[in-house]
């Protein structure tokens, strides 16, 4: 069996570094190490399945004793994506981690401090779709009477600029969601 | 094809199915313990079946996709793989039934049941796939399964204390994981394939040095896994901070998957026990220092946590010894501590709830309270210790007879070693006992005894909560798996004869590698 130098030592620096930085406390540094020490442990796969050759999925196109070994790939092919999985649970744990830390147990039970205004948003959201309903009936009565609900210049009505007003493109879905 | 290799692969797939099914259902709390608890019994159905037709018949192989091995993945059930596949659906079965009880007792504040069944039923999964894996590589992807399913499981939550301790358990796990796949990755190198049949034929040709690195890589990796001494100080940290189900199933059974991997990698790969000297010293340091570590805890379950740990000694001295009459009571000693570690777990999941501590210095008068939780728990610790006539003692009495039967000095310091364990066991076990259930609660308060001076509490103690009550569910659960180990006791003879054939199956793999290549290795 033969194998590339270049990817050996590679492998022996990602190997060698990511080991290095799993030894640290912190957790996020735990997870680069766990990243770098997967990826050597694929590229250690990889460099067995000897030397480079042709493509083992096209038959016919050279000699099977040309094409490179097929399984190591299929091992490291799953093995990245067992790592992937882990890398994200593992993410999900820094934050739990983070959090904990910044806040501690009660972090979970303290009050949104912007829940009184996420209230009078949707509440105003509520009242401004009042707002487009009664504008629509007005322009369908084909009217020219003054809005009911007293907007600071009925003629100028738009409801792109009540949109913006508050932030969001107010449409039912939008509202149904606030309620 | 014939019915055996129909069911084989069904193992798998239908607690995946059941997962994915109750990961929909997320709201549906009803569907999904009907989902969760009906896949269990039919995989436990299925193994039961399993194991007659294999008992019968030989080992069940399945070619995954008609790929023939050594390229394609294969799936092998022999007796030892249908006996595990049993017993730990079993389990898995009814430590889901504790905690449904417990669920509906609590209104699953403490375990958010829409994560906790779909988990649960990939861990168990996990399990199944490693114990029917007929290749490396598939065994590692079955680990994976299971841990990560652990993960989940032992950080449901996320309370501070469960994240601590599961940060320590992951990077424990993800290194003993990449170890692993490191030394499949040698092993394949040096061989060309991964499928075990095959292994078994191409390492023993290798060069006597060559084998040594690859036998102790996956000996290492395993060993984490099964919290063998010096790599098991992760687990008595970790395991009792988990919700009580989750703890007994991960005490019952993830330890043993790596007893499991061990077992069978050192006798189908590795034949003639080149590591038998190293082997039998860590199997004693692990009985030993595991049950030292068990006396000096106040904490019920930190206790039982320490004492799993001295019990896996028992097993590796078993697998060390590696004669027939060792693997077949090493065999039995797998299926008696599995359940009877699971219901003492679970028993001190009940007395956590009615007297709303684990810890020795404030529980009192139990007896008086919950007399079935006594009773339980009672049986249980007679088990564990080796009182006779239970399976406990049964299963030692083997292993110390098969140590004899080899004899060296090594051997019998071994053996000095597993009974001086199991009295220590007693010991710890009746010293809670004599705490937690005969001492009246009134005595708590300035109690003093030479047996409670040294103890150290557990260091994340949330102190006495408020007590829940205790569903019919979870009382019956734990009663079922105590029913159980007494019928291990009762039925000793049938399941060692049984456990005796499995042993001969590993010891001599002619059959097992004739089932997977009928027409010679290639």
């Amino acid at each position: 069996m033969s194998a590339s130098l270049t990817l050996v030592l590679i492998m022996a620096a990602l190997y060698a570094t990511g080991v290095y930085i799993m030894l640290e406390r912190s957790l996020t540094r735990v997870l680069i190490g766990f990243v770098l020490v997967g990826n050597a442990t694929n590229l250690l796969i990889f460099i067995m399945s000897g030397r480079p050759g042709s493509s083992p999925i096209i038959t016919g196109t050279s000699g099977d004793a040309d094409m490179v070994d097929p399984v190591p790939q299929i091992l490291m092919l799953t093995a990245i994506v067992i790592n992937f999985g882990v890398t994200a649970l593992i993410l999900a744990l820094v934050y739990r981690a983070w959090w904990l830390a910044q806040l501690g147990d009660e972090g979970d039970t303290l009050t949104d401090e912007h829940a009184a205004e996420t209230a009078s948003s949707a509440e105003q959201d509520f009242r401004s779709s009042a707002d487009d309903d009664a504008a629509v009936r007005a322009s369908l009565d084909g009217g020219d009477h003054d809005d009911p609900d007293d907007h600071d210049d009925p003629d100028d009505y738009n409801p792109d600029d009540d949109a913006h007003d508050h932030g969001a493109p107010i449409r039912p879905g939008n509202t149904d969601a606030a309620r | 094809m014939s019915l055996a290799t129909i069911l084989v692969p069904l193992v798998v797939a239908i607690p995946l199915l059941g997962s994915a099914i109750t990961l929909a259902l997320g709201r549906r709390t009803v569907t999904q313990i009907a989902v969760g608890v009906a896949s269990l019994a039919t995989v436990a159905l299925i193994s039961a079946t399993l194991l007659v037709l294999v008992d019968q018949q030989g080992p069940a192989v399945v070619h995954v996709g008609g790929w023939q091995a050594p390229w394609g993945i294969v799936l092998v059930v022999d007796r030892l793989s249908a006996l595990m596949l049993l017993v730990s659906a079993v389990i898995l079965l009814g430590v889901l039934l504790f905690a449904v009880g417990q669920g509906i007792i609590d209104g699953d504040s403490d375990t958010p049941v829409s994560i906790f069944h779909p988990t649960y039923l990939v861990l168990s999964a996990g399990l199944f796939n490693a114990f029917i894996a007929g290749d490396l590589f598939n065994l590692y992807v079955g680990f994976e399964m299971l841990l990560s399913a652990s993960y989940v499981l032992l950080t449901l939550g996320g309370t501070g204390a469960r994240i601590r301790a599961g940060v320590a358990y992951i990077v424990v796990s993800l290194v003993s994981s990449i170890l692993f796949l490191s030394s499949i990755a040698l092993i394949y190198g040096a061989t060309g394939t991964v499928t075990l049949a095959l292994l078994a034929e191409r390492i023993p040709a290798l060069p006597g040095d060559v084998q040594g690195i690859l036998g102790l890589m996956l000996l290492l990796a395993f060993s984490v896994k099964a919290a063998v001494f010096p790599l098991s100080f992760w687990l008595p940290d970790s395991y009792p901070t988990a919700p009580a189900p989750v703890t007994a199933v991960f005490a019952g059974l993830l330890t043993k998957v790596g007893v499991y991997a061990i077992l069978r990698t050192q006798t189908l790969l590795f034949p003639g026990n080149p590591f038998q000297v190293p082997l039998l010293v860590v199997a004693a340091l692990t009985m030993l220092i595991g049950i030292l570590g068990a006396l000096a805890q106040a904490d019920i379950k930190r206790m039982l946590s320490f004492t799993l740990v001295s019990h896996i000694g028992y097993l590796i001295f078993g697998i060390a010894i590696g004669t027939p009459l060792a693997l077949a009571a090493t065999i039995f000693y797998v299926v008696h501590h599995i359940t009877v570690q699971t219901t003492l777990f679970l028993s001190a999941g009940l007395i956590e709830r009615v007297g709303g501590t684990t810890s020795l210095a404030r529980l009192g008068g139990m007896l008086k309270a919950a007399p079935v939780v006594a009773t339980l728990f009672f049986i249980g610790a007679l088990n564990l210790g080796g009182i006779p006539p239970f399976s406990g003692f049964l299963g030692k009495f083997a292993l110390f007879q098969a140590g004899a039967q080899l004899g060296t000095p090594l051997a019998w310091s071994v053996i000095g070693a597993g009974a001086a364990t199991s009295l220590l066991t007693l010991y710890a076990l009746a010293r809670a006992w004599n705490m937690a259930f005969w001492r009246p609660r009134r005595e708590i308060e300035n109690y003093d005894s030479p047996m409670l001076d040294r103890l150290t509490d557990d260091p994340h103690d949330d102190g006495t909560v408020v007590t829940k009550t205790v569903s019919p569910l979870m009382v019956g659960a734990t009663a079922g798996l105590l029913v159980l180990t007494i019928g291990l006791t009762v039925f000793a003879g049938p399941v060692f004869d049984f456990a005796a054939r499995a042993a001969a199956d590993i010891e001599a793999p002619s059959d097992y590698i004739e089932a997977v290549f009928p027409g010679g290795t290639p």
